[in-house]
Formats: structure tokens, C-alpha cells, sequence
């Protein structure tokens, strides 16, 4: 044997070794501990799974709805039973599904795209996962028992404020619950794209895909937090009849209108942006060119979801707003198409510039195109306020707005769902049956809701359980009601072919659409561990540019390619340029997420039954859980303070502050919180703005204990920061921040002395409501920052936290910014009413 | 709304012809265009065209067709709902039916219906529009949008009818229960013969003919129909429920849910929440059906 010879084996006995401790690192746990699994590519096809589940039990009761509507006067279901109906099938499409299903497709191909082994924060994903699936399950399930909302997806009070029963509270805990559950997985996939993307992939290189989870993450922070506080408000209401929407005490059911829109609007892009990016993954690949236009499909991407949060008061032109409202508004949707336009000609472009391969993905991507495209024409109709005046709340808005989601969203997902089958289950699906899925979904469409332009146009009104005979309205109708059975059969023709075994049927070769992206670096079929070794990136398609890139990152000649420990790491890079910064170590299976989602998924279900008490123990044990949980493997201190990952490149394996996920984390996630607090404030001066004659005087509030709670939150958070940078560590780092929390629990009780001892009952006036509610969000906001510093007081005396290690207190310093600033702003907000004129 | 009977409902169908004209044109063209580059499969293009494409075809001609439709919308909307009117109805929005109420110069109230609106033709009439309970929604669509009659908002629209004939509206804002069964009907008249229904109206209801109809006037009486209803001309001057002075007049009941004759009188008395669920009035099937029989022939009376 040759000396090279024997070298060489000895490089492949290496390889097989590091093979073998990575795949130790990443292999799910067998038997009834695999649901204790948080890897991102089980986590997110379970979301995806559940969300599809979903989809089809919210079109079986559409199915319902049009046998209910085939003909006139109809008794196959009550009024009762038709309104849970309409109002569940909108609320588990939007809710269950179309938001869900993105980040579900997210969380299973992002990694990869960006050549990660896994998103930052796995056991987020999979908190989030289990909270969606509770709190899925108790929404979708109320219908079964007869007791789901009846009152739409949009919950209008004063209809929805006077409902007995615990349709509305369902609606509001489940559904507020799941939006939590959203923005903790937008946080997860902002953190992904921006930390975790491979060496040389520069802020101008990342996948387009990657760019929209970017604008969409940002836009449910921005979005979904105002309705949070909205349902707050509105439970409030409810449970204690604080009037926030109350016009006999100062309230305004207008108030929630603009509040739901102002998320609903948004939510509309939210679903639609992400299927815009599953077309810039698949165009290109079957045009065989990069995609045209990168730069315009990025703007144009930010632009609409810039856009799409001044557009809201479309969908309140029939209230009766002034005209000048309803012209900026009009105007606003109107301009919304450009962005959107640009978008589709990129695509359009794009396939023109190559030399276009018909593959069942373009199929549907064809069929999304040809409806979409139509949906945005009537759209542009109803931007304009006469027309929608006539056409508002008929049947014309359902077929506009089923020709967008469906079209723009459910074309999409099936496109991608088709193109990305390889990649989740290592097997393609079949050409044939998918192109009868396709005509039976396309045709069934087209003959379901083209028809109800007219009927709108006619004079039907969406929401009602039936209609008289001899309107005209029949024929339309059936017409539909037949169209709705196709979609059903095509729809479950694609079930089949999606869940039916396949066991012993080859799998697909290597990057099956000759793709050029790197998700498609994945083995057929794929391995726990994502990537073998992670490459270093030149261009926006890697695998295009260098045809030999999957031999060598098979042949671990990239970076990371061991895992030393048989622990899971991934590396971070820098937000830029992506310059190697961490090899960070991310967790493992644990049962922690799903017992944590169980206790706040009980908390929030047991209070739709007016069981406080209870919904207080389980959510106080929901929150011991993630203590513990953050107590045992968050941020641990490693071993070694470098790593080598290849290349002689040694990266840090700690890191704190900017540099980390974790800050960029809890940044983020803050956004969110004071999103949904600022909400609140605007409430406020919406309230002061429409009670002109409110007598202030009875909202006086002694000075000095708001006061104090301001100095006293302020106080601690500037403590926190002088720590910080000082540094502290054993116990008498751990007497000072014992100390700082023990100064902020006071200053979260004396917050809430003012309006006890002014005697503000908060039952007598909106504002007086709002008194209430804006000093209690801030003093729960400083009571659970005294949690955080006693978590880290205990940390560092039991040397978990010290001056080296000390991400603990960077976070929560970020964090008591964010609550000292709200404490501040209530003070002053509400402080002040009275005393201002 | 293609029946276009009034000048909103007329504009707004003007506007919508050459909307529908340029989206078809737009859609063929854009499907085309994939469809060529799908199916036809062209020879290569450069990516220079392929931004050209984008610059002209997704950024300078939508921006020109938008500015013009933003433009025509906005003048649109700057003329609509705008006229001086002649005179003002009143129509409060109550679960699930329509107060009407026809005022005088000075606000107050000279006649009361429900369920119907008469108004004379090439007049130009102001809809006060309020609700009682919940949010309603106002919607003629052959004679114009829709308004909704939200808490604590007083809404104004205007109706500008130019054709007779009688035209369907419905709630058009999901209200409760049954939000479906909420419809009404405007019967647009001429000059003359209006001023003879509103006359009509205006007068006490006709006393009972007949000895059914006299034995169902007091039962009427009698069981207390008079706490809710209002029969002007006798004791009866409830609030809560319309007024039925004449509701022989009108052509259905129940807010456009039944027919207007004896045997729909009867079967609404005895189950109004079967009729129509969730109804604020209550079913009166534990009184002896001899008893409804005699209120319906009363109901059947009032001319």
C-alpha cells in the first residue's frame, strides 16, 4: 500500500466516523419519544400535515354550506347550524391553514435553502407546533359540539359582545392563542434568514424565497399584535364588561373594526407573499435561467407589505367613514396592483428568458397565474369605493376573494407541494393522477366561483343560510354547488396520492427538477443532519454554478462537516455578509415544548369556560415549565471557547448580545409586544378623540404612585444595563439582581395603586377601561421582567451566568427596555389626560 | 345592480362596463404571455427584453392605467351622494326587520311602516339611517350602494329612483340568526300616485269589517299585541315591533319572509321562531288556534 493509499483510506475512515457522530447528533428518537423531537424538518412536516388536515375539515363544511345553498329555501341545516359554519370555514382557512401552512413550509425547506442544519430556536418551533395543534383542535372541534362562534370570521361587535354562549370566547382564546403561536414562529424564521445563512450567501444572494419569510415575518409582527390587543380588549368586555365597545359608556364598535382590519388587511398579503415565493423557487428552475428581475421582486415584495397596512379601511367603505378617508384608502388599494404586477411580469420575464420544461409544478403554477391574475382585476374593481359600495359584502366579494386565495394561495401550495415531495419524502408524486388533480381543481374552481361574480352582482349578500325563490339566484347556485363537489374530488384524489404508501418504490434522484438552489443539496432520501458538510456560496444558484458542489459537500469538504460532541450545532453568520461568527449549539428532543403548549393550551381553554382560577394555576405551571426549560439547555456554556469548522476558520462557541440569535430573538419578539401595547395607546386617543364631552376629571390620578412605578421601572432597566457591562457573577451578582427585582415587583404593584385608590371603576367608561388596561399591561410587563432577573440572579450563583457568559443578561436588558418604555408611556399617556386640555 | 334604476346604481353600472372591457383585455394578455412561453416555447429571450417586459409591462403602463382609474374613481365618488334632497326617511335597522319613517321638514315623524319604502320617481330622497341593536347594512342594488346603520352613527344616503317598479333590498351586514330572512322592497311611483299611498298611510287604520275580524281585534287587544305593536286608531301604540296600522298594504311579512295572506298571518303568529329563528317576537302557538285564526282575519283587514 501506497502512502497515499493509506492516507486516503484514513481520510475516508475519518469521514465515516464524522459521519456516523453527526448522524448521532441528528437522529430523531424512535418509538413514542419521537414526538419529543424538535428538528425542524419532523416539526414542520407535522405543521404541515396538521395544517392540511385542517384545510380539507374547513372545505368539508364548505361542502356543507353549498349543498345547503343548491337550492332555495333549503333546510338541510339550521340558520344556527349554517352560521357556525360560514364563520368556522373562514376562521380555520385563515387561521389553521393559510398563515400556518406557511410557516409549516418554512420551517421544513428554509434551513436547507440557507444550508443550516436547523432554525436557531427548535424547541420554539415546536412550542409553537403544539400550541397550534391544541389550539387548532379546540377551535376547529367547537362545531362539533355545537357551540362555535356564529357570528363570522371578523367577529363585529355589538352582535358578538351581547352573543350568550362561548362561540365568541372560543373564537377570541383559541384564536389568540394561535396568533402567539405564529409570532413565535416568525421570530424563529426572521432569526433563521438573518443568522443562519451559509459562508459568501450576502444579503444580495439569499433565495427569494428567503426574502419573502423576511417581508412576511415582518409583517405578522406588525400585524398580528394589534389584533392581540384587540382581543384583549374585546374579552375583556366580554368576561368583565369593560365597555371598549360599548357606545352607551364611551365605547365604539367602529373601534374594533379598524383594529381587526388593520390585522386583516395585512393578512391578506401575509398569505398571499409566500406563495409569490414558492413561484420564485419554481419558476426559474423549470425556465432553466436565474430568475429576471431580482431586485424588482425584492421591492416589489417590501413595497406591498408596506403598502398593505394602509389599505385597511377598503373593507369598511360601507360604514359610513368620511369620503376623504375612503379616498386615501381607495387610492392606497388601488396602487397595491403595481407591486403585485411587477411580481408576475418578473415570473412572466423570467419564462420567456428561458426555455421553459412543463413539469406538473408549472402546471399549477400556470393555473395559479391564470386565476390569481384574474382575482387582482376585480380586485382593483372593489379598491374603487362606489363600486364596492354596491358589491361590498355579496357574493361578488367571495368569488374575488376565492380567486385570490385560491387561485394566488391554493395553486401555490399545490405547486409546491408538488415540487418540494422529493424533497420531504425523498419520492416523487405521480405525473398522471397530478394532472387530473389539476383540471378537476381548475375546472372545479372556475365553475364554483365565476358564476357568483354575477350572483353578487344580482343582489345576493354573502352570509345568509338561504335565499328566496324566484330571485334569479337558482341556477347561479347550483351551478356552483355542482362546481364545489369537483374541487372536492380533485382535492381528494391529491389526498390520495399524497398519503398513500409508498413503501419499496424507488426514490427520485439526486436535485430532481435540476434545480439550482441549495435545499435541493438534500439526499433522496434526506437525513437528519440537512447538509453533510455546509459550502461556501458564490451566487444566488449554487448548484447552477457549480455542478460539482454536491460531490463535495457529500464529501464533507466543506465547513462543519463533524459534530465532535454528538451534539447538534449550526452555524451563525454574520447579518450581511455572512461571515462565520458561531458554531452554535442548538437543542435536542425534549418534551418540555409539548408539555409547556399543553399547560397554556389549557390556560386558555379552561378561560373560555369562565374557570379563572384555573386558567391561572395552568398558565403560572405553563410558565415554571419554560423556566425549566430555559433553565436546562438555553445558551449552556460550552466546553471549548472555539471551534475549528473547516478551513482552518476557529469560530467563537459562545457568543452574547447582537452577535447572538438569542438578542436578535428577543429584539424581535419585543417588536411584537410593543406593537400590540401601542395599539392600545391609539385606542386610548381614539377614545379621547370621539368623547369630546367625557368628564376627565373623574380619571385624575395621584401622582405619586405612577410615579413611582415610572422611576422604578426606569430605574431597574438602567441598573440592568450598568450590570451588564460591569459584569457579575456569583452570589453577590446574584444578591444585586435579586435586589433590582425585588425594587421592580414594587414598582409593578405601585403602578396599579393609582387607579385603585382614585377609585376608577373600569366598568363605568371606555377610557376609564382604558385607564386600566394600559397600566395593567405595563406593570405585567415589569412583573415578568422580575421573573427574568430572578432567573438570572439564580443563574449566576449557581455559575451559569458570570462575565464571560452572559447572554442571559443582554437579553433581558434588551427586554427591559422595551418595559420600561411602555411603563413610561402609560404613565405619562394617562397621567396626563385630565391635566392636558 | 344591471336593472340600474337609480342615478348611483346607473353610474356605478356605467363605470363598471369599461372596467370589465379592460380587465379582460389585461387578463388575456398577461395568461397569454405565460401561456406562450409555456406551450408555444419561444426561442430564448435576453434578459435585457425580460426587464424591458417588467419596466413596461409591470411598472409604466399599470401606473398609467391605475393613475386613470384612481382618477375616475375619485370623481366618481366626489359626485355620488351629493344632491340636495327633497326630503328625509327615516330607516332604523332592528333585529331582523326595517323601521321606516317617513319626517317632516323639521325631523319629526308624520308616518310610520316597515318592511316597505315608497318613493316618488325623479325625486331625490336623504336615508337617515340608524340602527337599534346590532350593526345592519342598507342595500337596494338597483338604486344604489350599500350603507351600514352602525351604534352610535347616524349614516346618510341618498336614493335618486328614475324608473317605477318595485326593487328588492336586503340586510347586507351579517346581523345575527336571521340575517338572511332581513329584506324589504322599494316601490318607486309616480309623483301622483305616491302622494295617494302616502296619504293613505298617514290615516288610522279602518275599523274592523266583518265578525271575525271585530272578535279578532279584540283578541288582538286582548292578549296584550298592543305592548308591542301599533295600530294607530285604536288602544294599541306598542313601539318595539312595527307598526301595523296598515299592514294589509304591504306585500309580505315578516320582513319579505311569507307571503301576505290569512294562512301566513296564522302560521307567523303561531311559530315565528320556526319562521324565521332567532325572531325578537315570540311564538304565541300555546294560544287556542281558533284564537290566531281570528287575529289573522283582523291582520287581513287593515287596509
Amino acid at each position: 500500500m501506497t502512502r497515499d493509499a493509506a492516507a486516503a483510506s484514513d481520510r475516508d475512515a475519518e469521514r465515516r466516523a464524522s459521519a456516523e457522530r453527526l448522524l448521532d447528533a441528528w437522529r430523531a428518537p424512535s418509538g413514542w419519544r419521537y414526538w419529543s423531537e424538535v428538528n425542524n424538518t419532523e416539526v414542520g412536516v407535522w405543521y404541515a400535515a396538521t395544517a392540511f388536515a385542517f384545510m380539507l375539515y374547513a372545505g368539508v363544511l364548505a361542502l356543507i354550506m353549498r349543498t345547503q345553498l343548491a337550492v332555495p329555501e333549503n333546510d338541510l341545516v339550521s340558520a344556527n347550524t349554517y352560521n357556525q359554519l360560514y364563520t368556522m370555514h373562514g376562521t380555520i382557512m385563515m387561521f389553521l391553514f393559510a398563515v400556518p401552512i406557511f410557516e409549516a413550509l418554512s420551517i421544513i425547506v428554509l434551513p436547507n435553502m440557507l444550508g443550516a442544519r436547523d432554525l436557531p430556536f427548535p424547541r420554539l418551533s415546536a412550542y409553537g407546533y403544539w400550541c397550534f395543534l391544541i389550539g387548532g383542535t379546540f377551535v376547529a372541534g367547537s362545531i362539533l359540539f355545537g357551540i362555535a362562534p356564529t357570528a363570522g370570521w371578523f367577529m363585529y361587535p355589538p352582535l358578538t359582545t351581547q352573543q350568550e354562549g362561548v362561540g365568541a370566547d372560543v373564537w377570541l382564546l383559541g384564536l389568540g392563542f394561535i396568533e402567539i403561536a405564529s409570532i413565535a414562529a416568525s421570530v424563529e424564521l426572521i432569526t433563521g434568514v438573518l443568522k443562519c445563512r451559509p459562508p459568501g450567501m450576502g444579503i444580495d444572494r439569499i433565495p427569494l424565497y428567503a426574502w419573502y419569510v423576511l417581508v412576511v415575518g415582518a409583517m405578522i409582527l406588525f400585524a398580528f399584535p394589534p389584533l392581540i390587543a384587540g382581543d384583549l380588549m374585546f374579552e375583556m368586555e366580554r368576561a368583565f364588561d369593560w365597555p371598549f365597545f360599548d357606545v352607551a359608556r364611551g365605547g365604539d364598535p367602529v373601534l374594533w373594526q379598524h383594529i381587526f382590519w388593520i390585522f386583516g388587511h395585512p393578512e391578506v398579503y401575509i398569505i398571499f407573499l409566500p406563495t409569490i415565493a414558492i413561484l420564485a423557487m419554481i419558476v426559474p428552475t423549470f425556465a432553466r435561467v436565474p430568475v429576471v428581475g431580482y431586485t424588482w421582486i425584492v421591492l416589489s415584495a417590501a413595497g406591498t407589505g408596506f403598502l398593505s397596512f394602509a389599505l385597511w379601511v377598503h373593507h369598511m367603505y360601507a360604514v359610513g367613514l368620511p369620503k376623504i378617508s375612503q379616498g386615501f384608502a381607495s387610492t392606497a388599494s388601488i396602487a397595491v396592483a403595481l407591486p403585485t404586477g411587477i411580481q408576475i411580469f418578473a415570473f412572466v420575464a423570467t419564462l420567456l428568458a428561458g426555455n421553459v420544461i412543463v413539469r406538473l409544478p408549472m402546471l399549477f403554477v400556470f393555473g395559479c397565474i391564470a386565476i390569481f391574475v384574474a382575482g387582482g382585476l376585480t380586485g382593483v374593481m372593489v379598491a374603487i369605493a362606489p363600486f364596492d359600495w354596491q358589491v361590498h359584502d355579496s357574493y361578488f366579494v367571495v368569488a374575488h376573494l376565492h380567486y385570490t386565495l385560491i387561485g394566488g394561495m391554493g395553486f401555490s401550495v399545490l405547486a409546491g407541494v408538488y415540487y418540494f415531495f422529493p424533497y420531504f419524502s425523498g419520492r416523487m408524486l405521480d405525473e398522471r393522477i397530478g394532472r387530473w388533480v389539476f383540471w378537476l381543481i381548475f375546472v372545479g374552481f372556475n365553475v364554483t366561483f365565476l358564476p357568483m361574480h354575477y350572483t353578487g352582482m344580482l343582489g345576493m349578500p354573502r352570509r345568509v343560510f338561504t335565499y328566496e325563490a324566484g330571485l334569479g339566484w337558482e341556477t347561479l347556485n347550483l351551478i356552483s354547488t355542482a362546481g364545489v363537489y369537483v374541487i372536492a374530488l380533485g382535492l381528494a384524489l391529491f389526498a390520495f396520492d399524497v398519503f398513500r404508501p409508498r413503501r419499496g418504490r424507488p426514490y427520485a434522484d439526486r436535485n430532481p427538477w435540476n434545480a439550482g438552489t441549495l435545499e435541493w443539496l438534500i439526499e433522496m432520501p434526506g437525513q437528519p443532519w440537512g447538509v453533510r458538510s455546509i459550502p461556501r456560496v458564490e451566487g444566488r444558484y449554487p448548484l447552477w454554478e457549480d455542478p460539482e458542489l454536491i460531490a463535495k459537500v457529500d464529501a464533507a469538504e466543506y465547513y462543519m462537516p463533524d459534530a465532535p460532541e454528538r451534539t447538534r450545532e449550526t452555524l451563525i453568520t454574520s447579518v450581511m455578509e455572512a461571515e462565520p461568527m458561531q458554531c452554535m449549539r442548538v437543542s435536542g428532543p425534549s418534551f418540555l415544548p409539548l408539555i409547556a403548549a399543553a399547560f397554556t393550551g389549557t390556560s386558555f381553554i379552561v378561560a373560555t369556560f369562565h374557570l379563572y382560577t384555573w386558567a391561572v394555576i395552568t398558565g403560572a405551571l405553563a410558565i415554571a415549565v419554560i423556566l425549566y426549560w430555559l433553565w436546562r439547555d438555553t445558551a449552556p456554556i460550552p466546553r471549548h471557547d472555539e471551534r475549528d469548522i473547516g478551513f482552518g476558520v476557529r469560530v467563537p462557541t459562545y457568543v452574547s448580545g447582537p452577535r447572538s440569535c438569542g438578542w436578535w430573538g428577543m429584539f424581535i419578539t419585543m417588536l411584537a409586544d410593543v406593537t400590540a401595547y401601542l395599539t392600545l395607546v391609539f385606542s386610548f386617543y381614539y377614545y379621547v378623540a370621539i368623547n369630546p364631552s367625557a368628564d376627565r376629571s373623574a380619571l385624575t390620578l395621584p401622582f405619586l404612585w405612577p410615579f413611582a412605578g415610572l422611576l422604578l421601572s426606569v430605574a431597574v432597566a438602567g441598573a440592568v444595563l450598568m450590570l451588564r457591562r460591569r459584569g457579575v457573577s456569583g452570589p453577590r451578582g446574584a444578591g444585586l439582581l435579586t435586589l433590582l427585582a425585588l425594587l421592580g415587583a414594587v414598582g409593578a404593584a405601585v403602578l396599579m395603586v393609582g387607579p385603585a385608590e382614585a377609585a376608577i371603576a373600569p366598568t363605568s367608561h371606555a377610557l376609564a377601561a382604558m385607564v386600566w388596561i394600559l397600566l395593567g399591561w405595563s406593570a405585567a410587563h415589569v412583573g415578568l421582567g422580575v421573573l427574568m432577573l430572578l432567573f438570572c440572579a439564580v443563574a449566576a450563583v449557581t455559575g451559569r451566568l458570570d462575565e464571560k457568559h452572559d447572554i442571559h443578561l443582554w437579553n433581558i436588558e434588551v427586554y427591559w427596555y422595551f418595559a420600561a418604555f411602555m411603563a413610561t408611556l402609560s404613565v405619562l399617556v394617562v397621567w396626563s389626560l385630565p391635566v392636558v386640555p | 345592480m344591471f336593472e340600474a334604476a337609480g342615478v348611483e346604481a346607473s353610474k356605478v353600472l356605467g363605470l363598471f362596463w369599461p372596467l370589465l372591457a379592460g380587465a379582460a383585455v389585461i387578463w388575456l394578455l398577461v395568461v397569454g404571455g405565460t401561456f406562450y412561453a409555456m406551450r408555444i416555447r419561444p426561442e430564448r429571450h435576453s434578459e435585457r427584453f425580460g426587464r424591458r417586459l417588467i419596466l413596461i409591462g409591470g411598472v409604466i403602463a399599470p401606473t398609467l392605467i391605475l393613475a386613470g382609474i384612481a382618477v375616475a374613481s375619485l370623481r366618481l365618488m366626489a359626485d355620488l351622494r351629493t344632491a340636495p334632497a327633497d326630503f328625509t326617511i327615516r330607516v332604523t335597522g332592528e333585529q331582523f326587520w326595517w323601521r321606516v319613517q317617513y319626517l317632516d321638514g323639521q325631523g319629526r315623524v308624520t308616518m310610520e311602516t316597515a318592511n316597505e319604502i315608497a318613493l316618488p320617481n325623479g325625486s331625490a330622497v336623504e336615508l337617515e339611517l340608524r340602527t337599534r341593536d346590532v350593526i345592519h347594512s342598507f342595500w337596494v342594488p338597483a338604486l344604489a350602494g350599500k350603507l351600514d346603520m352602525v351604534p352610535g352613527m347616524v349614516n346618510r344616503l341618498l336614493l335618486e329612483p328614475r324608473r317605477t317598479g318595485t326593487y328588492r333590498g336586503q340586510c347586507a351586514e351579517f346581523c345575527g340568526e336571521s340575517h338572511a330572512l332581513m329584506a324589504f322592497r322599494v316601490r318607486v311611483m309616480e309623483p301622483a300616485e305616491y302622494r295617494i299611498w302616502l296619504e293613505h298611510q298617514r290615516t288610522d287604520a279602518p275599523p274592523p269589517a266583518g265578525e271575525p275580524a271585530r272578535r279578532g281585534h279584540d283578541r288582538f287587544l286582548g292578549y296584550g299585541c298592543g305592548a308591542c305593536h301599533s295600530v294607530r286608531g285604536t288602544p294599541a301604540t306598542g313601539g318595539v315591533g312595527p307598526d301595523l296600522t296598515h299592514l294589509a298594504s304591504r306585500a309580505r311579512i315578516g320582513a319579505e319572509t311569507l307571503r301576505n295572506d290569512h294562512r301566513s298571518l296564522a302560521r307567523w303568529l303561531e311559530s315565528t321562531d320556526v319562521v324565521k329563528p332567532g325572531v325578537r317576537m315570540p311564538a304565541f302557538g300555546m294560544l287556542p288556534a281558533e284564537d290566531l285564526e281570528l287575529i289573522a282575519s283582523y291582520l287581513e283587514g287593515l287596509e
